[in-house]
């Protein structure tokens, strides 16, 4: 039942739609962990090592792991399983791999509809693992309670430390490879970078070592994440965070939806293909066909 | 000419668990085929070696696919593939498509085809065989009520 409804709803089928509005009531009691980072700095071993440690704690968790689609094919391959091998006959954990479907930013469309889903279901924790990002792909902030950003020695200095991008979303940092050469330096400079970052914060973002294939550091990255939420809920900033989440989940599915009028609409709506005639004739600009159309979408914010 | 996010006539990806099952610690075959499959638009969730026929049914289950393609070279195909079959269908997944492909001799294959295997695809062929068959028989994702 569950596996088909996230089918029905990643497909966008009405039947898995409308079903997920009625489950949406339920939805909300569920903690939601990001794991982001880099391609290959180990986010897979480490949410199958999580899972070890979570279901040592008796609870049960959900993994909705994302990989990419190729833009040339559509199609995907999904192998962040591979990590999580040994539950894959455990009843309480449920494993689920999604390809991105054209979305940039590190998730795919669905995603969102799928923690619902999982989290309707009763998973008390649902773990999201992002397709492996770089400095972009921030996505994750507006979905996720926890962000954990896994970086792995060797990836930087100091100055990509302080960039913006995906350091500046994580609630707690991780190390992982840790037992490789260079850790205790990217630790440092991690360290370093936060302090400059955010001197004056209520909460230090806990910046934790970790050997994901071997466990080594899991029991206390799991500890960071239920600390995580006790903070959020005692600050105040888990109704910030579930506030900027729905904002965030509305407005993007409005801006697929815009996308997609617009990108049948050149054969739907003739206003459009004649404007757009006039652009390439040169007798309007681009910004001047653009003003027209928004005018036809209501009051712009700026008049 | 056929707009490529054209939404109303978009077609929802085929999903297909490739799995190795059993001690078997070559996947070069799998691995060659997964890629293939990729690039044929589908989406293939790939388990690893050494996977038991509970560990293969219950991914099955959870990633929801339409195909199953079992790769086994260790020729233990008749002592894993009824036990596969048979926890897929105590989980219900009886319109799941199953293939196997490997190092599955001649002899076996209407055994293995008698197990409910749709297709045994043996060293040689040819990738596109492969693809044009999953395209053919592979089950619509079915609706839930």
């Amino acid at each position: 039942m569950l596996p088909r409804l996230a089918t029905l709803v990643e497909n966008e089928d009405p039947r898995g739609l409308e079903a997920l509005d009625v489950l949406y009531p339920l939805t909300g009691k569920a903690h939601v962990v990001g794991v982001t980072g880099p391609p290959g700095a180990g986010k897979s071993s480490l949410v199958a090592a999580l899972l070890d440690r979570i279901r040592a704690s008796g609870r049960r968790a959900a993994v909705l792991a994302v990989d990419p689609t190729s833009t040339i094919s559509g199609g995907a391959v999904l192998g962040d399983r591979i990590r999580m091998m040994e539950q894959h006959a455990d009843e309480g954990v449920f494993v689920r791999s999604m390809a991105s479907r054209g979305r940039q930013g590190g998730l795919a469309w669905a995603t969102a509809g799928l923690v619902h889903l999982l989290d309707a279901a009763g998973y008390p924790l649902v773990l999201v693992e992002t397709v492996g990002t770089g400095q972009d792909g921030t996505d994750i902030a507006s979905l996720a309670d926890t962000v954990v950003v896994v970086e792995a020695p060797g990836l930087g200095d100091g100055i990509q430390a302080i960039k913006s991008g995906l350091l500046e979303v994580g609630d707690i940092v991780v190390v992982n490879k840790a037992d490789q050469p260079g850790a205790d330096d990217a630790r440092r400079l991690l360290r370093a970078a936060f302090d400059l970052a955010h001197p004056t914060d209520s909460r230090e973002t806990p910046i934790l070592p970790a050997v994901a294939i071997t466990g080594s550091g899991v029991a206390e990255l799991l500890t960071a994440i239920d600390d995580h939420v006790s903070w959020l809920t005692e600050s105040g900033q888990l109704t910030v965070r579930r506030e900027r989440a729905a904002r965030s989940e509305v407005l993007a599915g409005i801006r697929m939806a815009l996308d997609r009028r617009l990108e049948a609409g050149s054969s739907h709506m003739p206003e459009l293909a004649s404007l757009i005639s006039r652009v390439a004739r040169r007798e309007l600009s681009p910004r001047e066909a653009v003003e027209t159309l928004t005018v036809m979408l209501g009051p712009s914010v700026n008049s | 000419m056929t707009e490529p996010d054209d939404f109303e006539n978009r077609i929802s990806p085929v999903r297909i668990l490739i799995a190795k099952p059993g001690l078997d610690g070559h996947d070069r075959g799998a691995k060659v085929l997964v890629r293939a499959l990729r690039d044929a638009g589908f989406e293939v969730v790939y388990t690893g070696l050494f996977q038991t026929p509970e560990m293969i049914a219950s991914a099955a289950l959870q990633e929801d696919v339409q195909v199953i393609g079992l790769s086994i070279l260790s020729g233990a195909h008749m002592t894993l593939f009824p036990q596969i079959m048979q926890e897929l269908k105590g989980r219900g997944l009886d319109d799941v498509l199953v293939v196997a492909g490997g190092t599955i001799p001649k002899a076996d294959i209407p055994a293995v085809k008698g197990l409910g295997v749709a297709e045994v695809f043996g060293p040689g062929t040819r990738l596109s065989e492969i693809v044009d068959f999953i395209r053919q028989n592979a089950p619509a994702p079915s609706p839930l009520w």
